[in-house]
């Protein structure tokens, strides 16, 4: 991108300084990312979800609104736009108000770090996977702003309680996050991306034993971070009527719910980085496509990146219409007594290995794929012998 | 702090009120203030005639309308000193034991979705659904049936009945397994379920509930099998017992699991139904207007929410004197302004979907 | 046990008890208000009957000035049920609560105090259950006519049928 504003500043813009065209470069494609990727990935992402859920359901799901329902979230969204805008009397105008924006700021300034591809970075900040960590946070403020802002004791309540989990739920995330740190050696999202390779046994959730118990422990951190089931007390909507989202109506209400379907992605987003190799893609492929044109082997690292964030997006997905809700006090029992811990031990079991294997130990890594591989033979295999079992009709094709 | 779980709510089965007392998570008291679908159907009872009275007993509690139907009809045959058709005594038994079945369907997938698993709820309303089609070839209704008649039942079955249920049986059970998979071995929804609203076995006996609340908490007894009525006698089932599996004896999973099991008993008895129906009349010969001699009776049916009482004076006129329904869902919310001392509020949740009040049923 | 043993058990124990058992359906025992509680502790600890469970209580106007309350008892140990009524006048139906010995009453007698207007005497909180807490009357009874309007909402509309 400095290539981009060194071009743009020296043909046309030479009288403004080097640096507001770098800014203003930079804010442009923030601009693009937030209007072609992010809003629309969050709307599809959410027609995902439901036809998903239908499946699981054995029901089909939208599939009214354009070809396959895919126009279903822009139909949402007119419509929310549309509503009429309530702000119930006893609210407190100035916090209802900001409260979805600062939510929604708070998720979208993390993709500015988010590597799509080896180039295709916004903002390839030296402290990159820490600066997520912590603007994420900034949805804390919000939630608690909606919650005390709308005057209900019902929403103050679901504030309340989403403050409580996504704030612990930091620590063992960031524990996990610390985990593969020190293999890598950088918080820099490109340099943690770099230290992996492309092969699965060489990513960092089968370097040891310790980072595969980890991995488990950041996917659950973030997942209860999004507030998404198991973990969605806070939004629950047969207890509190949907918690602090109760009180809001029409887009502001869109607003929280893009929100979390962005946080999903993003939550994909920092697992792939941190745990499943990121963009990589194999040597041979990279330096063919290379030959093809030279661009391709960026797209190409798109391509697997997103892959991999989709698999992990459709796995919280089938969590979520799975799995009943956790009780707060069992939630926050799960954080400090059980995942805690576990996160110390993971990050002092990495730094021993670490000491006593300074080159890594590939066969480990070989074990802990093959392990990984059964396990995943052996899930297909018990779905198949489930479908035989009940003599369920299935419906392979999903857009029946 | 006063919170209000008002009367509309997602998660209160129908429009309750819940007064919370509570501090942050924990409550010390929820009082609950009933009323709201009160539609004086004891009043209505002494203005309708006697044939004329079916319809409301089915509104008094729609989930299991069968049954309430059936009680109703028993305590006037009762009166009148009716001997009821065999056939349609078979009949009666079949159409009640399906309510049962989608009743308990109906519960526990409410119970599951509001614990938080959705999924749950949408597999057993799809199972539900079927039932619902074979009521209809049966009596033209799918929810408030109105099916029986006071001396027999109003229509008999129609030509492929027996195969089109014994092949939704044989579906139904594979699938039952697989919901009990799903759902009762899952850790999340065990740990939101045992040791949740214990009653124990004196509280429940003292504070009068019934059916599979008062099975779950250890109380033997079941209607069909000590006070048998109908054919009953002559059918062979078990009669499920919580026994604490997961945590304590009474608490919310046993009513639960108490309620799952019992849908398997169910199919039980169908089976045997279908296997030995024989043929005859479907209505006793009676007079146009029903005159009852003068006298009271008490009836007991096991209806899917507990038994349900049907009390009624006769003074001899074609109308009732007095008709009193006695359910158990308001009884049943007495126990909780006791119980949830001390318990949090998405325990409170827990409870009322476990103990399967329905409003109807308690405000009549 | 029969109803006439029962019955002969209880008027051993008490007096002023009246079995009635000519009419049709069930016999039942009229029993003085004054001793109900007595009874019911009777019956609920004896070895012999074991009431345990209070199945209904219900208000009941009867003719031609009394207003009774009917108890429904029964035994689970031993699977026998017998129904007690008390009588009192109308004009003033007081009958002592019974919230004592079965808890499961406290709420059965809210229901016949709303219902029918029995007063309840020593029970912690009797209010109505049903209806709303400030409407006037009590509707099973036989001699009721509804309010005209309540909060300024009528209680009547036009009848669409014979128009």
């Amino acid at each position: 991108m400095e290539n981009f504003a060194n071009y743009l500043h020296d043909n046309f813009l030479w009288g403004a300084p080097l640096w507001v065209v770098q800014v203003i470069v930079q804010f442009g494609f923030a601009l693009l990312l937030l209007m072609v990727f992010v809003s629309p990935f969050a709307g599809i992402l959410s027609f995902i979800e439901r036809r998903i859920a239908g499946r699981m359901q054995d029901r089909i799901g939208p599939n009214r609104v354009g070809p396959q329902g895919l126009l279903q979230f822009l139909a949402d969204g007119i419509k929310s736009l549309l509503k009429e805008d309530l702000i119930p009397k006893s609210a407190d105008k100035p916090l209802f108000i900001i409260a979805p924006y600062l939510v929604f700021l708070g998720m979208f300034t993390t993709f500015v770090a988010l590597p799509f591809a080896s180039k295709l970075i916004v903002a390839d900040l030296n402290v990159g996977i820490l600066y997520v960590f912590a603007t994420s946070s900034l949805t804390v403020v919000g939630l608690v702003m909606a919650g005390w802002g709308s005057g209900s004791k019902w929403s103050m309540l679901g504030g309340m309680r989403a403050a409580a989990q996504v704030i612990s739920y930091e620590i063992p995330a960031g524990l996990a996050a610390l985990t593969v740190l020190l293999p890598a050696g950088s918080l820099s999202m490109q340099k943690i991306i770099a230290s992996q390779g492309a092969h699965p046994w060489q990513w960092f959730i089968f370097s040891t034993p310790f980072t595969l118990v980890a991995f488990f422990i950041l996917f659950t951190s973030l997942v209860a971070e999004g507030n998404r089931a198991p973990f969605d007390l806070p939004e629950a909507e047969s207890e509190l009527v949907s918690g602090y989202n109760t009180e809001y109506s029409g887009m502001r209400f869109v607003f929280f719910f893009f929100a979390e379907w962005a946080n999903l992605y993003v939550m994909a987003a920092i697992l792939t980085t941190l745990f499943l190799g990121g963009w990589q893609i194999p040597q041979s492929l990279s330096v063919a496509s290379a030959s093809a044109a030279s661009w391709l082997p960026q797209v190409l690292q798109l391509i697997f990146f997103q892959l991999k964030c989709l698999a992990i997006i459709f796995l919280v997905i089938q969590l979520r219409w799975t799995l009943p809700r956790i009780r707060m006090d069992q939630l926050m029992t799960l954080c400090w007594k059980y995942m805690v811990p576990i996160g110390f031990f993971c990050v002092i079991g990495t730094a021993a290995w670490m000491m006593i294997f300074p080159q890594g130990a590939p066969k480990m890594a070989y074990l802990l794929t093959a392990l990984a591989g059964v396990t995943v033979i052996y899930y297909f295999y018990r779905v198949v012998w489930q479908i035989k079992v009940s003599h369920a009709q299935i419906e392979l094709n999903p857009f029946v | 702090m006063l919170l209000n779980m008002g009367p509309q709510h997602p998660s209160t089965h129908g429009v309750i009120r819940f007064v919370v007392k509570t501090d942050g998570e924990v409550m010390s008291e929820a009082m609950p203030d009933v009323g709201y679908l009160h539609r004086s159907i004891e009043k209505i009872g002494e203005i309708c005639d006697y044939n004329g009275f079916m319809p409301y007993t089915d509104r008094a509690d729609y989930l299991s309308a069968m049954n309430a139907n059936q009680g109703y009809a028993m305590v006037v045959e009762k009166l009148l000193g009716l001997e009821v058709p065999r056939r349609a005594e078979f009949l009666r038994v079949i159409a009640a034991e399906f309510n049962r079945i989608i009743s308990h369907l109906l519960s526990v997938g409410a119970l599951a979705m509001d614990v938080g698993a959705a999924t749950p709820f949408i597999h057993a309303l799809k199972e539900r659904e079927k039932v619902n089609d074979l009521m209809e070839a049966l009596c033209g209704q799918r929810l408030t049936y109105n099916y029986v008649r006071i001396g027999g039942v109003s229509y008999d079955m129609p030509p492929n009945c027996s195969e089109r249920c014994l092949d939704f049986l044989d579906r139904f059970e594979p699938q039952w397994d697989e919901f009990e998979r799903l759902v009762s071995a899952n850790k999340i929804f065990i740990e939101r379920l045992s040791k949740v609203g214990t009653i124990s076995r004196e509280d429940a006996i003292a504070y009068n509930l019934v059916g599979p609340n008062l099975r779950a908490s250890g109380v033997d007894y079941d209607l069909r099998r000590d006070i048998p009525y109908s054919i009953y006698p002559e059918l062979d089932f078990n009669v499920i017992v919580g026994r604490g599996e997961q945590g304590e004896v009474g608490d919310s999973f046993d009513r639960y699991i108490v309620r799952v099991r019992e849908i398997r008993e169910s199919i039980k008895i169908l089976r045997q139904c279908f296997s030995r129906i024989p043929e005859g009349d479907i209505l006793a010969k009676m007079p146009k207007v029903l005159k009852p001699p003068v006298g009271e009776a008490y009836v007991r049916t096991e209806s899917s929410r507990g038994d349900m009482g049907y009390y009624l004076i006769s003074d001899g006129s074609a109308k009732a004197f007095r008709l009193r329904i006695r359910t158990g869902s308001f009884t049943g919310m007495a126990i909780i302004q006791k119980i949830s001392q001390g318990m949090m509020i998405a325990d409170l949740v827990t409870l009322i979907a476990s103990l399967d009040v329905v409003a109807p049923e308690i405000d009549r | 046990m029969t109803f006439d043993e029962i019955a002969k058990t209880l008027q051993e124990k008490f007096e002023g008890l009246v079995p009635t058992t000519d009419r049709a359906g069930d016999p039942f025992l009229t029993v003085p208000a004054a001793k109900i509680v007595e009874i019911l502790t009777f019956c609920r600890d004896d070895g012999l009957m074991a009431f345990d469970c209070l199945s209904n209580l219900t208000g009941v106007d009867a003719p031609p000035d009394d207003i009774e309350t009917v108890y429904h008892l029964f035994s689970y140990p031993k699977r026998h049920s017998v129904t007690l009524k008390v009588r009192v006048p109308k004009a003033s139906p007081q009958v002592p609560t019974v919230e004592g010995v079965y808890p499961t009453a406290n709420w059965q007698e809210r229901e016949a105090y709303d219902l029918i207007g029995t007063v309840f005497t020593g029970h912690s909180d009797l209010r109505r259950i049903m209806l709303p807490d400030d409407w006037v009357g009590h509707p099973l009874r036989k001699d009721y006519k509804e309010q005209e309007d309540y909060h300024g909402m009528a209680t009547t509309r036009p009848s669409l049928l014979n128009s």
